[in-house]
């Protein structure tokens, strides 16, 4: 029986796109690191395979563009949930043409497109939550009031609740799905003030996963067929006290993914794919 | 204001007396009679201007169009009119009878006009009405019955007891008694007895045929009802119901009738005729009873006011004085909509709230995505047309439905397609698919409002089950959960919630909203009550019957709660009723069980619908439905229109039969609802008040019994409010002089917060309480009671209201504050003396005279105030329209008055104690928090909050109110006079301890006695606070009946569990 809002985690296709070389030197980074192209790379393809090969997933792969050095982080150029995409526009003067390449591969998908071409709205996908049964879109520097409301209008089963964001990039950059109602928060004053003004401001509750570092918050949830519940997250040479918060969650595919490089440039885990369920449920 | 209290004075009297009569059922009517009439005379000479002045204003409303005529008898025109539905069935019954209706009528309509001319000295008005009317209804009535029967549902709102009325009045009207004197009474009723026991036989017969030929929704009412009489038939019923609708009819001596035109959710419309002066409640029943709708606390009327602004019928008020001028046209709709519609009992309930969301998808009032709006759209079809049939449904078969706002070729095809894959599924499964999808919809069930947030940015206030939503554009930018809301109040054209602190918050926020106007300041504050009675307290509050409360807006929600309603569905024992499908335009007749149907049909089923109930049989085969069998009999009976399908007597019995076999089917299918039921509730888990509950950790108190505090403040306010009446002064500064007592409240901090002079505190104080053995609560009241001080009060109960949510606490200490504040209150009271003085004329005249002239001062200033600014009731008050007459109520009748939150003194607290408000909450997390609330009755009015925080290990919530009188004559505490004599006087009871000190002063000339009672109620939750305090402030009142009350402080004092959500 068809049912609106059933299936949170489920996905049949990942979206992802090379890296380019330029990134290591010109993308965006709030911490000033060096980043060492290799390292990214690596772990890029280790990312790939686990969802290509661990996963089952059908992955999409685009071509890195050297004109864009952040666009391996997928996520932010597009919001996908049901059969519709809404193609953001990032905050990031440079790396609005990202969504190009997206937009075109997500409407050969097949899916119902939505553009935002209100030229006063940014939206950046690292900004919006997807619990399964609302959005939460943090306004950061790099997504704003009217980025929301065209989400909100793109999405109008759910309510899109706004989140300010404070000393982070993305609302994502400290917490995330990790499963059905279960949140990952991160243990920072702003993670936790964020965690709050969710749930004040839902109707749903939700379970929390407190992890100490922020950055171990932004993790993937999935719910494969032949799998159950799918989780990537950080590996316990990154954050060894967060990894052992994961390790709890017995019923989870627990999947440790390194991200440490991409980390550098403010990249998580949940930023170098667009994740879509093409198995039509309506 | 009259108006309502004469209106009130009839309610209380006359449930009393009905009973009474029913019970001498042979004895003469002479004793019944009287009394009625008795009862009738006093209320309306009270109110006879009042009443005159609601007869002007009702004429010139149109007059609605006259009914259906089923009938063809005009003798009755006038009177015809007033009678109700099933009266008119009845009538038909004993139509045969024509001496008795010919005549009597007649006369008693001239007897009616009679009374009225004496009563109103408006005659004519009536006599015209009346006349104008007409039409209609083939039977010979007599105006009495239906007065009564309309009364007797007035005052009894429980169906049941309506449906005995109503059996009652049907059973055997006869036309002659009512005429009669009732000396003569008597002897009409042998006499009609006779005739009716030889009619009875006859009656059946004549039903039979009358059914026949008129297919009317009334006729098919009465059948029902005369089915379940005819079983009983006794003659003494027959002669109570008599002796009662005498009795009643002398009661009522008013009965022009109206027709009122309701939207039905299916689009079509019914009409009733209602006496003008009925409450909502009985033209919300006769709606729910046309629906064959027994959950019906769900939905509600509604009619558009002056402004357009669609507004909720309160069905406890006179449909009259809250659609004023408009035209008596509602619309019958959803009003709380239920969070987990599986739990609903009935299919018929799930239907209606369907048809409802339908409408507000195609609205566009329920946004959706594309997907979304096809689903839905899918079920409706498969709901109403049953399975995709590929020949007739070709792809324009759909285009009758709107699915969306802006529906599209592409969505309709994406509806067919998915309706192709619904094969099989029952019309009451597809409802059920339906609502399980929409009501995830993130605006389901959410009542918005604009408003302007404190920058003046245009926001959205959405009020739904859980609580208050905030919405910028379409943003959800904020929600205060019900929980987190101490207050909700409006005043003038803002409406704010007053917010429970959080975890590191010591104090509470107040946020205000700015409404486009007053009158949308108050809906929303209306809709929030309501809403939050509904789905967060278990039961409702108890009307306050405390007449002290004039200021402020006295609206609580009556109706049953969600709890409440679905405890009584859950006791619904009945076949799942046969309802007509009918989608929006066309009608499409697939019956439950029946998903059927030929495109041929339908064009039919539009004007045969109701004659050709046999084309729906014929419904499919395809559905597998063993409800198929039932549902055509069912429907033969129903005409599409109709409301419930009953069997008329003749073809009842088969029918019946039918049902009984096919009930096995029912309860299968329903067991097989009840499964999904069950899977959708485990599911998704609603917010319930359990999970507060849960909430409450080691608070065992988390019972959800309290509730008491907030009425008990609400009272307590009232009561200083009461007195604040009396004074005629809008604002005085407040007279305590009040020695400064041992302060239990240590103020941290204050809050001044302004307040308007009408302001009604009912504060919510939630907390869960542990139960310990130990005393965790005092309630100490003070009351003081002055001589010489008559108050005025500011009339001006709509201009702000203030609601307490009520969550469990468990125990409250009251006590007075006056010295807390002290300093600051005495400025307060410096400042805004004068302004009072000047302002307030009936507080001077009051002020001055010595004791002996203060009733008299007492009763003139409410008078006059009374003529210059009447009390509106809070739907009223916006227009200035006062209906209510000026005739000056004495203090009781005043008291009486329930609707109006009018109050006399004395009266007042009687009225109190009587009712004891009894809540239960549902637990919330308890704060600690201290709050203290001063209202001081002056036109700026303050309101000073003080929160306390000494809690050392026990948290407690402390919270005083204070009000104070205005002092007129300015000498209050300042100037201590001389003391004459002091006492004090202490008594115990169980949980509590009155302390009464007594002082006698000789001030500048006046001899002033003060009272000042200090009642001390300690206990857990076990204890009924209200009830000790209630008693304590009227024992006040009795004792000293020529006193006023100038101030009263209730302090409350709890223990709180720790938690916060």
């Amino acid at each position: 029986m068809a049912e609106l809002m059933s299936g949170f985690g489920c996905f049949t296709h990942a979206m992802v796109r090379a890296v380019p070389q330029s990134l290591a030197r010109d993308a965006l980074r709030s911490g000033g690191l060096e980043v060492d192209l290799l390292k990214v790379q690596e772990e890029y393809e280790e990312y790939v395979s686990v969802l290509k090969h661990r996963l089952g997933l059908e992955v999409l792969e685009l071509p890195a563009d050297e004109a864009l050095p952040d666009c391996v982080f997928v996520e932010d150029a597009a919001v996908v949930c049901g059969d519709t995409a809404l193609v953001c526009r990032p905050g990031a003067q440079s790396r609005r043409r990202e969504t190009e390449a997206v937009k075109a591969a997500l409407t050969e998908l097949g899916l119902n497109i939505v553009e935002m071409t209100d030229e006063s709205a940014t939206l950046e996908g690292g900004d919006v939550l997807f619990t399964g049964r609302e959005f939460f879109v943090g306004l950061s520097k790099r997504t704003n009031q009217r980025g929301a409301e065209i989400l909100a209008d793109t999405f109008k089963d759910y309510a899109v609740s706004t989140v300010p964001v404070q000393d982070a990039l993305h609302l994502k950059s400290f917490c995330s799905m990790a499963g059905p109602g279960l949140i990952a928060i991160g243990s920072s004053e702003a993670a936790q003030k964020a965690l709050k003004i969710m749930q004040q401001m839902s109707d749903h509750r939700y379970d929390k996963l407190t992890l100490p570092d922020d950055s171990a918050a932004n993790c993937i949830y999935m719910n494969l067929p032949s799998k159950g519940d799918v989780l990537l997250h950080c590996t316990p040479e990154e954050f060894p006290e967060s990894a052992k918060v994961f390790e709890k969650l017995k019923d989870h595919m627990l999947i440790p993914v390194t991200n440490q490089e991409k980390a550098k440039v403010d990249g998580g885990l949940t930023c170098c794919s667009v994740l879509i369920n093409m198995k039509k449920n309506i | 204001m009259t108006t309502e209290v004469g209106s009130d004075t009839d309610v209380k009297k006359e449930p009393e007396k009905v009973p009474e009569v029913q019970q001498q059922t042979d004895q003469p009517d002479e004793p019944a009679d009287s009394a009625a009439s008795a009862s009738a005379d006093q209320p309306q000479e009270e109110s006879q201007s009042a009443e005159a002045k609601s007869d002007q204003e009702a004429s010139p409303s149109p007059e609605p169009s006259s009914p259906p005529a089923a009938g063809g008898q005009k003798k009755e025109k006038g009177i015809s009119r007033f009678l109700p539905p099933w009266l008119k069935r009845q009538k038909s019954q004993s139509q045969d009878k024509p001496d008795e209706s010919s005549a009597p009528p007649k006369q008693e309509s001239v007897e009616v006009v009679k009374e009225e001319q004496e009563e109103t000295n408006q005659p004519k008005e009536e006599v015209d009405g009346g006349g104008a009317v007409t039409t209609s209804t083939e039977q010979t009535e007599e105006v009495k019955e239906v007065r009564e029967e309309s009364r007797a549902e007035e005052l009894q709102p429980e169906e049941k007891e309506r449906e005995e009325e109503k059996s009652i009045g049907s059973a055997d009207t006869q036309p002659v008694r009512e005429e009669k004197e009732d000396e003569s009474e008597m002897e009409e009723k042998e006499e009609e007895k006779k005739e009716e026991e030889k009619k009875e036989e006859g009656k059946k017969e004549e039903e039979k045929k009358e059914e026949g030929k008129k297919e009317e929704e009334k006729k098919e009412e009465g059948k029902k009802e005369e089915e379940k009489k005819e079983g009983k038939k006794e003659e003494e019923q027959v002669i109570q119901q008599e002796a009662s609708v005498l009795s009643t009819l002398k009661v009522n001596k008013k009965m022009k009738m109206v027709v009122c035109h309701v939207t039905l959710l299916d689009g079509s419309q019914f009409s009733c005729e209602v006496e003008k002066r009925a409450k909502g409640q009985y033209l919300f029943f006769q709606v729910c009873d046309h629906l064959n709708l027994l959950e019906k606390d769900y939905f509600g009327l509604s009619f558009k006011d002056n402004a357009e602004q669609r507004c909720w019928l309160d069905v406890t008020k006179e449909i009259k004085r809250q659609i004023r001028n408009s035209q008596w046209q509602f619309v019958f709709s959803v009003k709380f909509y239920p969070p987990d519609p599986s739990q609903l009992t009935e299919d018929i309930t799930r239907y209606l709230l369907c048809l409802q969301l339908r409408q507000d998808i195609a609205s566009g009032r329920l946004p959706c995505s594309f997907v979304t709006h096809a689903l839905l759209g899918s079920y409706t079809l498969q709901g109403e047309l049953g399975d995709h049939d590929p020949e007739e449904h070709r792809l324009d078969y759909i285009s009758d439905f709107q699915f969306a706002p802006n529906q599209t070729k592409e969505l309709e095809e994406k509806v067919v397609e998915l309706h192709k894959s619904h094969r099989g599924m029952t019309p009451a499964q597809a409802d059920a698919q339906f609502l399980e999808n929409a009501k995830k919809l993130s605006m389901y069930g959410v009542d918005l409002h604009h408003a302007k947030d404190s920058e003046g940015v245009d926001i959205m206030l959405g009020v739904c089950s859980n609580g208050l939503l905030i919405y910028k554009d379409r943003l959800r930018i904020n929600r205060f959960a019900w929980p987190k809301i101490l207050k909700i109040s409006y005043k003038r054209s803002n409406f704010y919630i007053k917010i429970r602190p959080g975890e590191a918050e010591q104090f509470e926020s107040t946020v205000g909203f700015k409404l486009p106007n007053h009158r949308a300041a108050k809906r929303v504050w209306k809709v929030c009550v309501e809403h939050h009675t509904f789905f967060r307290l278990v039961s409702p509050e108890q009307p306050t019957k405390t007449k002290f409360l004039t200021l402020g807006s006295k609206f609580r929600y009556s109706g049953r709660t969600q709890a409440q309603t679905r405890q009584a569905s859950s006791l619904i024992d009945r076949p799942a009723p046969a309802f007509q499908r009918t989608s929006s335009k066309r009608i499409s007749r697939s019956l439950d069980g029946a998903p059927v149907v030929n495109v041929s049909d339908y064009s039919q089923a539009d004007g045969a619908g109701e004659n050709s109930p046999a084309l729906e049989l014929n419904s499919d085969s395809k559905s597998q439905q063993v409800e198929v069998m039932e549902r055509p009999n069912a429907d033969a009976a129903t005409s599409i229109t109709s409301e419930t399908a009953f069997e008329t007597d003749g073809a009842g019995a088969p029918q019946r039969k039918d049902l009984d076999k096919t009930q096995e089917d029912v309860l299968k299918h329903q067991a097989s609802i009840s499964e999904l039921k069950r899977s959708f509730m485990e599911a998704t888990p609603e917010p319930r008040p359990s999970q507060w509950d849960k909430h409450l950790t080691g608070s065992p108190a988390t019972t959800l019994r309290l509730q008491t505090h907030g009425s008990l403040e609400e009272e307590l306010t009232s009561l200083f409010l009461s007195k604040a009446c009396f004074s005629g002064l809008a604002g005085s500064c407040s007279t305590a002089a009040a020695p400064a007592e041992s302060a239990e409240v240590k103020p941290e901090g204050n809050e001044v917060i302004e307040v308007v002079e009408e302001t009604v505190v009912i504060e919510e104080v939630v907390k869960a309480k542990p139960k310990s053995s130990t005393p965790e609560a005092s309630v100490p009241v003070e009351t003081e009671v002055k001589e010489e001080r008559s108050l005025s009060s500011d009339s001006e109960s709509e201009d702000e209201a203030e609601y307490h949510a009520q969550p469990p606490s468990t125990s409250i200490s009251t006590q007075q504050i006056k010295e807390e504040p002290e300093e600051e209150q005495e400025a307060e009271l410096s400042q805004q003396a004068p302004p009072s003085a000047i302002e307030s004329q009936p507080s001077a005249e009051a002020a001055d005279p010595g004791p002996a002239a203060e009733e008299e001062k007492a009763a003139q200033p409410h008078e006059e105030e009374r003529t210059d600014k009447p009390l509106l009731t809070p739907d009223e008050a916006p227009n200035g329209h006062a209906p209510q007459g000026e005739a000056p109520p004495s203090p009781q009748t005043a008291a009486a008055d329930e609707e109006e939150p009018h109050i006399v003194n004395g009266s007042a607290s009687r009225v109190e104690t009587e009712h004891l408000p009894q809540v239960i909450c549902c637990s919330e997390p308890p704060v600690v928090k201290t709050e203290m609330v001063t209202i001081s009755d002056t036109f700026a009015a303050q309101k000073t909050e003080i929160s306390t925080k000494e809690v050392p290990i026990v948290h407690t919530e402390t919270k005083t109110i204070t009000y104070e009188a205005a002092q007129l004559d300015g000498n209050g505490d300042g100037e201590p006079g001389v003391l004459m004599t002091a006492q004090t006087i202490t008594s115990e009871s169980l949980c509590t301890t009155t302390t009464t000190h007594i002082t006698k002063t000789l001030k500048g000339g006046q001899s002033e006695t003060r009272i000042e009672k200090r009642i001390v109620i300690t206990g857990d939750s076990d204890i009924d606070h209200d009830q000790a305090l209630a008693q304590a402030i009227k024992e006040a009142k009795e004792q000293h009946p020529d006193m006023s009350v100038t101030r009263v402080v209730v302090h409350k004092e709890t223990e709180l569990a720790e938690d916060e959500d």
